[in-house]
């Protein structure tokens, strides 16, 4: 630097203090509401008749749901009242909702399969907690045989054997979603990782893999899983009949899973990969470390999503014969005992209830994960 | 060439360690295009080379080649008596003994700088992480951003990303350091904070190897300036030789481009 700047006298600059904003512009309920409801006639008109929809529908589900609603009594008092649910009917039925036929003295050992699955994904899920690979392995690995002996049972322990054909209601639900999720990211993340492959064999197998999966409707898969495996499959190694949806539903939704992942993955810029190579990172450390945690966050909102589709998709294992939690309800909807006005209402009302809330939670947890990844190290 | 006495006997009693990176006839292309054209160099032990040349000319593919970012198709590549083949070992080893420095830093956003700085100890050296940290603080501090260990790299400066990329390298124990643009990418008032780290890193002896536009860099540190052209070696002397007296038609158009 050679060149120096000419120095003129300096002077003083006074700086113009800073002023609060004046009140027309200063949000406030009144301006809020006269800017975005009431600025034209045709926005009052808007107004007036969504809020007065809205209040009709409201109320018309609270009579229904809460106000006329029949909360304790028999069937006779539900029969009695056509305008409100019959929450008694629900309550009378919540135990074969829950397990379905599962015998009543061995339920507690779907309580207890049910509290250690949620504590571990509390401890997985919640972001400060100390030591989560160790929930990780205990989720991934210790978890799915122990609670599968829990369930199913073992002679030689002293826990009778349950026939899965027994299982029933919410307990498959989960049970199917959890395995599905928990199987269906590892699955989609290998599946993407091929796709992305410089080996043109393992490429050319994931792709056709991903493009099959993809082309066939989710029932032709749970058919296929049921009615063809046994055929394929030697009669010793054929899949219990629970196992066999289970497996389809996993494969399915990797499909999907796998092309979440790779969007995440074409994201990533070539200069991490090299960052990583010249250090002499090798492939699998490199993924891990570097690659899948970046992708992978980039993608959460897609992969909650195949989540939640995949949690509501269980429904469709009823059509190979499992009684899952919608299967319950359709099953308790029908008893003759309960007949009346307003229990098959009831019925769907709470199982809408039930679904909603579990893939409202799921949506607003990824919510919360996005938000913290946003606040935190973005470069 | 003064440096060689001090580092070379430690290094090995082979003779052929004392030349740390060796390009013997190397070509290679992109497709049917030409990139480099029967290049041959050698970088002694604790020698910095500068290689400059215009925008194209193969200076980037030349010096990825080296840690096999680029693969190349003829000739030979030996790095610290490790020849460059298609030997996964071999490989990683001259990935381990080259440290490389990008123009755009390639920091791994989602860890800090300490961990950054300790990743590849841990898992390609299997340091003990306690180990992996004293020695990443003491890169930090020579780097001067010891303060930042716990930082993002989104939450720091060009210069400081560029210092920390380095501190990363350096943690891997290098015995040669490749650089490619390392102040490209920086605000103006950042390039002399790493010119800095650079020339004390060359000060303490380490064989660098170095593409860059920066002429006072070279001049003061270089003891040899490469300029190439269109895939090709077409000069190489030394700063006082290479700046006051270029040979080439091409360096010479260069060097009044570039000074002006
Ligand atoms: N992946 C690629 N495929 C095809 N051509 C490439 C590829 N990478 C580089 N090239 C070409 O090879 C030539 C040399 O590129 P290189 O990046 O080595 O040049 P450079 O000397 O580093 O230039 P700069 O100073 O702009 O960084 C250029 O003409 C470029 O267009
Ligand atoms: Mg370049």
């Amino acid at each position: 630097m050679t060149t120096t700047l000419p120095v003129a006298a300096a002077f003083h600059h006074e700086y113009i203090p800073a002023t609060p904003p004046p009140a027309d512009i200063r949000p406030s309920p009144v301006t809020w509401a006269l800017k975005n409801l009431f600025s034209s006639p045709f926005s009052c008109l808007l107004t007036v008749c969504f809020t007065g929809l809205a209040v009709w529908l409201v109320s018309q589900f609270l009579s229904f749901a809460l106000i006329n609603a029949v909360w304790r009594g028999d069937s006779e008092v539900c029969r009695a009242n056509p305008d409100g649910a019959c929450w008694s009917f629900i309550g009378a039925k919540l135990n074969y909702l829950q397990y379905g036929a599962y015998p009543a003295t061995e339920r507690w050992r779907v309580d207890l399969t049910q509290v250690i699955g949620a504590i571990l994904i509390a401890w997985l899920l919640w972001r400060n907690a100390p030591r989560r690979n160790t929930a990780a392995l205990l989720f991934f690995g210790v978890y799915p045989i122990a609670g599968f002996a829990l369930l199913r049972g073992v002679e030689a322990i002293g826990l009778p054997v349950i026939d899965t054909t027994l299982w029933g209601g919410m307990m498959i639900t989960l049970l199917m979603s959890v395995v599905g999720i928990v199987f269906s990211l590892p699955l989609g993340v290998v599946l993407a990782l091929g796709r992305r492959s410089g080996l043109p064999i393992v490429r050319a197998v994931c792709v056709f893999y991903i493009e099959v999966v993809r082309g066939v409707p989710f029932i032709t898969v749970l058919f296929m899983a049921n009615f063809m495996m046994p055929l394929f499959v030697p009669e010793a190694l054929t899949p219990d009949r629970l196992l066999r949806p289970m497996i389809g539903t996993a494969l399915f939704s990797a499909a999907y899973m796998a092309e979440i992942v790779r969007a995440g993955l074409q994201a990533i810029p070539k200069g991490q990969y090299e960052g990583a190579q010249a250090l002499g990172v090798g492939y699998f450390t490199m993924m891990r470390l570097i690659i899948l945690p970046q992708a992978l966050t980039i993608v959460i909102p897609g992969i909650v999503s195949t989540f939640i589709g995949l949690f509501k998709d269980t429904t469709l294992v009823a059509i190979v014969g499992i009684a899952d939690f919608l299967r319950a309800v359709e099953a308790a909807r029908i008893d003759p005992n309960w007949a009346g006005p307003t229990i098959s209402s009831t019925g769907y009302l709470f199982a809408a209830i039930i679904y909603w809330f579990f893939c409202f939670g799921m949506s607003r947890y990824s919510q919360s994960v996005e938000r913290h990844l946003a606040r935190g190290h973005k470069s | 060439m003064s440096n060689k006495s001090k580092l070379s006997p430690v290094i090995s009693p082979e003779n052929d360690r004392e030349t740390a990176v060796e390009l013997h006839g190397l070509n290679k292309w992109y497709g049917a295009f030409h990139v480099l054209k029967d290049l041959s160099l050698s970088v002694r032990s604790g020698e910095r080379v500068v290689v400059c040349g215009p925008s194209g000319s193969g200076k980037s593919t030349m010096i990825r080649c080296i840690n096999r970012l680029e693969e190349h198709q003829r000739g030979r590549i030996v790095v610290n008596g490790a020849e460059l083949t298609a030997d996964l070992r071999n490989i990683d080893i001259i990935r381990g003994n080259a440290g490389m420095v990008f123009q755009h830093f390639n920091l791994f956003p989602h860890l800090t700088v300490l961990e950054n700085c300790t990743l590849a100890p841990i898992w390609v050296k299997k340091m003990r992480k306690r180990e992996a940290e004293s020695v990443a603080r003491e890169y930090l501090r020579r780097v001067r951003i010891e303060d930042k260990a716990g930082s993002y790299p989104g939450q720091l400066s060009g210069g400081q990303q560029q210092r920390a990329a380095i501190a990363r390298a350096l943690c891997m124990n290098p015995k040669v350091m490749l650089f490619d643009e390392p102040t490209s990418a920086l605000d103006p008032e950042m390039v002399k904070e790493v010119l800095d780290t650079m020339k004390s890193l060359a000060a303490e002896g380490m064989t660098m190897l170095c593409v860059t536009h920066e002429m006072g860099f070279a001049r003061e540190v270089a003891d040899r300036v490469v300029f190439m052209d269109r895939g090709e070696i077409v000069e190489a002397a030394t700063p006082a030789g290479f700046f006051t007296n270029p040979r080439s038609e091409r360096a010479q158009q260069f060097l009044r481009q570039i000074l002006k």
